[in-house]
């Protein structure tokens, strides 16, 4: 080892305090559930951290009961300046455990301690504070004098963000006066459990929050329960289209948070170290596990070689292994599943015909690992340009005019996120009113706050999570002309 | 001497700015309130329908990418040609409906003041549905609404009071912010409907931005349901259809739905975001 090395810095896991099994969290207690258990396993190494309830049909329906009886009986009939209160008291619980949250994310999640103690966590807290301080402005929020929570919402979540899913979901929710019964992914339960945990510091009121742990059979159930009037979701389109199937013709309301294929355009006048960087935080942040993540890039054909070059040297900087090394850039993959998943489409890419480079780095023996990888001579009809991969995987494209730019970003069924880079301010917002994308970021990427609404155009779903239009989705207008269903 | 002999007058499709006749050859006919024949009209297919939705995508983009204040002023240009019309609105609603004069004048008038009211609405409802965010970082931050694209429209088809003013409440929400529309007027009475796009053709509307395809609801829409290039449905007119079938083949592309509603919709901002979408900009800040 050389000055120049860095010795290894983990994040020591003994702040955790952890129980060798958890149940149910339903009406403020947590209780065996009905369906077994299943283990929970830290992606980076394979072994397991805790054991977990997996929640049956009549599990979901007492949570959803203990829900209702929660809303009927304290929640909604409690000032708003009151749920604030409450809102206020777990962002700062939040706050005063966020290590010990941010440890128990990267252990669940396998994403570095970097992210989940500078990013993750940090924006939970803020989403709480953020939400708690609408609860008594509701008629500020553009639906009429008196707008109505809805009841239950039931919400189902994915294992990316985990904690952050949750925050996004449950803090809009109970600050416009709604109970919720909450589904973590089943890879990803330990840091939701550990918000039940919160729940019971705080004296939250039994049964506004219930979070029930389990798979696809669990949240199938949840969607399915006549006694939600709200389902929210954040996952795949797929999963997304099968909810708006099942859901239509009936009462319930619903937002969906789903897939993208985000292009990050490049013009040649960029500020060309930024750009690098910030392609780079576009799809390698969080493994490329982000449903927004930059995962084509569209670069000007005359940069192009200059960029890929660049991106070659800079990747050959990153740090991938231990996710609780604070000098880890690059984490797990979070399942076997996932892994397979992201080595099928990339080996499309190979077959198809497109150049890959991975950084030379040495993936642990133990774990899910894949190295950050780039992918040349993409074509607009390559698999690895069209559907999403949701891992460390970019595709690189080219254009000559801001014209193909808009159209090869736009190019796709999808509409969550783009990115733009150019040094002219004229032209980024021209080509930011073409984009039919629903969250545009000019030279950044990635960056996310509890006042800015994210969500999706086209097959990214619809809906807002974040800011004013965040509330929208747990609040009936009162408006006397409103009311649409 | 003979009286003279009235002029009967074709009621066709208005697809792309045009008036073709269905390209099936079919047409059905429109009787008035007492079971009278009134007018043979043309039944549109699936495929006038997907040729609506083909005009209707091609129509959106510089349709909505005219500056709000111009599309306040066509929305504002209809209402002005539809008042200089009303006779005939009135003489058509009344032999469709059977309602008094009276009755059908006050229908023209309410449909003629959605127009203007919508009008007004073009340049302010970014205002009222958009806003900057105080983001905690040295970012410039806007959440601005943008139309959703192509959406398709079933106009109410109550017995009175609907024939002509169901469809503008249905299609001037809709087009305001810039959407286009393929709406299908009221089955039974379509004739006020299919007068509209004349109006329409002669109001600076841009050919395509609304499609009217006269037919029976129930062989069409199934078409359009599952259509993959539809980004939204306003089945306000579905209330006795199987619009829950229409609405689960939507999810197929995540359109986006709004249900049914009772009797004609009321004007609203809500209407018009319904067909929106929240798009947030971020833009560094600096000074170097």
């Amino acid at each position: 080892m050389t000055f120049l090395d860095y010795a290894p810095a983990p994040e020591s896991t003994s702040i955790l305090n952890l129980k060798k099994s958890y149940g149910l969290f339903i009406g403020g207690e947590f209780i065996d559930g009905h369906g077994g258990s299943f283990a929970t396993v830290s992606p980076s190494t394979e072994t397991t951290i805790t054991q977990v309830a997996m929640a049956t049909e009549a599990d979901v329906d007492a949570a959803v009961r203990a829900a209702r009886k929660a809303f009927s009986g304290t929640w909604s009939k409690m000032p708003g300046s009151e749920r604030a209160k409450y809102l206020f008291r777990i962002a700062r619980i939040i706050q005063e455990r966020s290590r010990e949250l941010a440890v128990a994310e990267s252990l669940d999640n396998g994403k570095p301690i970097r992210e989940t103690r500078d990013v993750d966590i940090p924006l939970v807290a803020a989403w709480f504070f953020y939400y708690a301080g609408w609860a008594d402005k509701l008629e500020y929020a553009g639906l009429g004098p008196a707008p109505r929570a809805l009841g239950v919402a039931g919400q189902i979540i994915p294992w990316n963000f985990p904690l952050l899913m949750l925050a996004w979901k449950i803090a809009p929710a109970l600050a416009a006066g709604n109970t919720v019964v909450l589904k973590p992914a089943e890879t990803t339960p330990l840091t939701a459990l550990l918000f039940a945990e919160i729940c019971q510091q705080a004296d939250l009121p039994p049964g506004v929050v219930n979070i029930v742990t389990g798979a696809g059979a669990t949240g199938a159930a949840l969607v399915a329960h006549p006694d939600v009037n709200k389902i929210a979701f954040t996952g795949s389109t797929a999963v997304g289209r099968g909810i708006a199937q099942s859901l239509a013709g009936t009462p319930t309301r619903v937002t969906l948070e789903l897939g993208g294929k985000g292009a990050n355009i490049v013009f040649d006048d960029a500020a060309i170290d930024q750009a690098i960087e910030g392609i780079v935080s576009g799809i390698f942040f969080n493994q490329g596990h982000v449903c927004c993540a930059g995962s084509r890039l569209l670069v000007q054909e005359n940069i192009h070689d200059d960029v890929v070059a660049r991106l070659q040297k800079r990747l050959s900087t990153l740090r991938l292994g231990d996710p609780l090394d604070k000098n880890t850039d690059i984490g797990a993959v979070n399942s076997k599943a996932q892994l397979q998943r992201i080595t099928e489409l990339a080996n499309s890419g190979d077959s198809e015909g497109a150049d890959r480079w991975s950084a030379p780095c040495e993936l642990p023996a133990k774990g899910f690992w894949f190295p950050p990888t780039l992918f040349t001579g993409v074509q607009t009809s390559h698999r690895i340009a069209r559907e999403e991969i949701f891992g460390p995987v970019l595709s690189i494209l080219t254009f000559r005019t801001p014209d193909e730019a808009v159209a090869k970003a736009n190019n796709t069924p999808y509409g969550l996120s783009a990115g733009i880079w150019t040094e002219k301010a004229s032209r980024m917002l021209a080509i930011a009113d073409k984009l039919r994308a629903g969250v545009i970021w000019a030279n950044t990427f990635n960056k996310f706050d509890p006042a800015s609404p994210f969500g999706g155009y086209k097959e990214s779903g619809y809906g807002r999570e974040g800011g004013k239009h965040g509330l929208a989705g747990y609040l009936e207008s009162s408006s006397p002309k409103g009311g649409l269903k | 001497m003979s009286a003279r002999v009235a002029v009967a007058k074709t009621y066709k499709l208005f697809i792309g700015g045009k008036f073709p006749r269905s390209e099936s050859g079919y047409t059905y006919e429109t009787l008035d309130h007492k079971g009278r024949f009134v007018a043979n009209v043309a039944k549109a297919s699936r495929k006038d329908a997907r040729d609506a939705v083909v005009a209707a995508r091609a129509a959106q983009p510089s349709f909505a990418g005219a500056t709000a204040y111009n599309r306040g002023q066509i929305l504002y240009r209809i209402a002005e040609v539809l008042e200089g019309r009303r006779d005939q609105f009135v003489a058509e609603i009344r032999a469709a409906e059977g309602v008094s004069a009276s009755q059908a004048s006050a229908q023209v008038d309410r449909a003629i003041d959605t127009w203007v009211w919508f009008a007004g609405f073009a340049d302010k409802y970014a205002q009222v549905a958009g806003n900057g965010n105080p983001v905690a970082g040295p970012y410039f931050n806007l959440s601005v609404p943008e139309p959703t694209g192509v959406v398709v429209a079933l106009a109410p088809q109550g017995d009175t009071g609907q024939s002509l003013l169901g469809l503008a409440s249905v299609v001037a929400p809709i087009v305001v912010s810039g959407n286009a529309v393929v709406v299908m007027p009221h089955f039974a009475q379509p004739l006020p409907a299919l007068s509209l796009a004349e109006v329409l053709a002669t109001s600076d509307v841009p050919g395509g931005v609304v499609n009217i395809i006269s037919g029976n609801p129930a062989e069409v829409m199934p078409w359009l349901a599952s259509h993959a290039d539809v980004n939204a449905f306003d089945f306000a007119g579905g209330a006795g259809l199987d619009w829950v079938s229409w609405q689960r083949d939507a999810a197929g592309v995540l359109a986006r739905v709004v249900a049914p509603c009772e009797g004609i919709p009321e004007r609203s901002l809500e209407r018009i975001t319904a067909f929106t979408e929240i798009k947030t900009i971020w833009h560094t800040k600096a000074l170097g």
